[in-house]
């Protein structure tokens, strides 16, 4: 076993331990803490596929500011803070384990069965730096997702300003 | 060369996303199921940075994807919890299965 | 290899000891300015001029009780106190803090890594700092540190906005988001504070409110909030708490001096490499006392208007900062000054 690989292993067991904890936590705050968690182990496994500039935008951007976003929400909310005791689960819960369940083994019993058989062009990518390399294509190829997001955020902003405002 | 075979990042992906999925369709709390599609969205992270790492290296549509998922996961997250904030305020709950003005 | 190796580990070493004495003195100096603005004299009993005032306060928070309380969340409340310090040492990994030196026929660099997104992992790091607040007010079970906690997670996410836009017009300038492309960018006495005044400002400003320091201490404010997010503290745990905010002040500056003051720039710098480190030491020192100085003069703002400040002033203006310097590196570029003269 390689250092990669042992990397590789101990970031997707914190991701997926953290997550099982997640969604089982019996408090929301504790749930939220979890999921910061899976968030650093998604950017330890981006580093490991050679997305250095995602793996820092994960974190800046899943850890430091959804995360504290959701945090935030909870604390606000006495309802969440799990001051009014209540089960964890909708009465629907048992369904919804086992329609999870099922697709995940139906999807990794596929990808179990399709081995290696994918297209693998497996070359190191020939530049370092991204962040130069993703700006300028921000910038030409993909202009039109680029204005799209921004319009997206834009809407999302005042949306959320018009949501949240008293009368 | 990689010594980590594709197939494992799709797995564990698979994985994250259902774990995701489970949450989002199992939590009493509107909070607790928007976490849910948050792991749900990683998940599919994962696997556009996998492929373009693994496929198509030389392109940058996997890592644009991924950023463009960051963005629409952002704004989600915002106007997702300003609903909930109103929803505290107007009817007391966040429980989904308390805001039921529409079930009869 | 192994050399490289062996370089890597004692820069290390030497960072890191060099920030915890930094914290440790930075408690003697602020206590000495502050008597000094206020007519007092200040700690000077404990060694010549009180200069072993911090080691006997180690002393004394070492043997301090150290209390959890009763209804705490002990796994939480363990460890927001190590967040607090370990994100400002990790930041410190980017800082230039001199020019290479030639050491035994070997040419080290006086930094730890030079990675091509630097800005980037200090940003985020950055905004790791303030789960340390938020834990600690949560996992305390009370409900002034509770309050503490929300008020700094919000401000520190609302300043972290205008700090980043500021930041981004040294970027376009440079076109680097590394620390050692910026600085040697600002060769020959070519400081960004001159090129980027409001950014300059802009980001000072920042950097007080993220540090949680006066004006902007409101996370801590004593009169309200008994001692905010760390109400509950006591003992090595409680000084953790001033490690990272210590330590924090002291990256920040760093930060702040290699992207508008010239970082270790300076007549003479490049003959004699520990010039540069002595200069880059001495712009630190100067940004420790305006901190102080800032704490001593100014009061503390209300929470409504540091929001204010934050969303309807900085955010503004650093953007419209961003505007203007795009199309100024676009008119550079292309050569439009040329076209006019």
């Amino acid at each position: 076993m390689t250092l990669e690989q042992g990397i590789f292993i101990l970031a997707s067991l914190l991701m997926l331990g953290s997550a099982l904890a997640m969604v089982t936590a019996r408090s929301m705050f504790v749930a939220a803490l979890w999921m910061i968690g899976t968030f650093a182990g998604v950017a330890v496994l981006f580093i490991l596929l050679n997305a250095g500039f995602l793996g820092i935008v994960q974190i800046l951007i899943y850890i430091g500011a959804i995360a504290v976003l959701i945090l935030f929400a909870i604390m606000l909310t006495p309802d969440v803070m799990g001051l009014k005791p209540g089960p964890r689960y909708t009465g629907q819960w048992p369904l919804a384990a086992v329609m999870a369940s099922t697709l995940a083994a139906v999807i990794v019993l596929l990808l179990v069965r399709a081995g290696n058989d994918w297209h693998i062009a497996d070359a190191a990518p020939n530049v370092t730096d991204f962040a130069v390399q993703l700006g300028e294509a921000f910038m030409t190829t993909y202009l039109l997702p680029f204005e799209v997001a921004s319009g997206v955020l834009l809407v999302a902003l005042i949306g959320a300003l018009v949501i949240v405002r008293d009368e | 060369m990689s010594s980590i075979p594709l197939n494992w990042y799709l797995i564990v992906a698979a994985l994250l996303f259902c774990i995701g999925l489970f949450g989002a369709l199992s939590r009493r709390s509107a909070i607790g199921i928007l976490m849910g599609i948050e792991l749900m969205l990683n998940a599919v992270n994962i696997n556009l940075v996998a492929f373009w790492r693994y496929v198509e290296v030389d392109g940058l549509a996997g890592q644009m994807f991924a950023i463009v998922v960051i963005t629409v996961a952002a704004a989600e997250a915002a106007v997702a919890l300003a609903l909930v904030r109103a929803l505290y305020r107007s009817r007391d709950t966040v429980t989904v299965e308390e805001i039921d003005l529409l079930k009869w | 290899m192994l050399a490289d190796f062996i370089e890597t580990i004692v820069k290390i070493l030497v960072v890191v000891v060099v920030l915890l004495t930094g914290f440790a003195y930075m408690t003697w100096f602020e206590r000495r300015v502050i008597a000094r603005l206020q007519v007092r004299i200040g700690p000077n009993r404990v060694g010549p001029e009180g200069l072993l005032q911090p080691l006997a306060d180690g002393v004394k928070l070492f043997f301090k009780e150290d209390i959890i309380p009763a209804e705490a969340d002990k796994a939480l409340y363990l460890l927001a106190p190590m967040l607090a310090v370990v994100p400002s040492l990790l930041a410190a990994a980017v800082l230039p803090f001199g020019p290479d030196v030639t050491l035994f026929g070997r040419t080290i660099h006086l930094y730890i890594a030079d990675i091509n997104i630097a800005l980037l992992y200090f940003l985020g790091l950055g905004s790791l700092g303030v789960y340390s607040v938020v834990l600690a007010g949560w996992a305390s079970n009370n409900k002034y540190a509770l309050l503490g906690g929300l008020r700094a997670s919000a401000q520190m996410i609302s300043y972290e906005l205008a700090m980043g836009l500021s930041v981004l017009a040294v970027v376009m300038l440079t076109g680097s988001f590394s620390l050692v492309d910026i600085v040697e960018a600002q060769a020959g006495g070519r400081w960004f504070v001159l090129m980027q005044p409001l950014a300059f400002i802009i980001f000072v400003i920042t950097m007080l409110a993220e540090t949680k320091r006066a004006p902007f201490d409101l996370p801590e404010a004593e009169q309200e909030l008994v001692a905010g997010f760390h109400t509950e503290y006591s003992g090595m745990k409680f000084a953790l708490f001033y490690m990272g905010e210590y330590i924090g002040m002291i990256v920040i500056s760093g930060v702040a001096v290699s992207l508008f003051l010239g970082g270790w720039q300076g007549p003479f710098a490049e003959q004699i490499p520990l010039l540069g480190v002595l200069y880059f030491f001495l712009k630190v020192a100067v940004f420790m006392f305006f901190f102080v100085w800032m704490r001593a003069t100014l009061p503390r703002l209300r929470y409504d208007r540091l929001m204010q400040l934050g969303w309807k002033v900085l955010l503004p203006l650093s953007l419209a900062n961003v505007v203007v310097t795009a199309l100024a590196v676009v008119a550079r570029d292309t050569g439009f000054f040329g076209l006019l003269g």
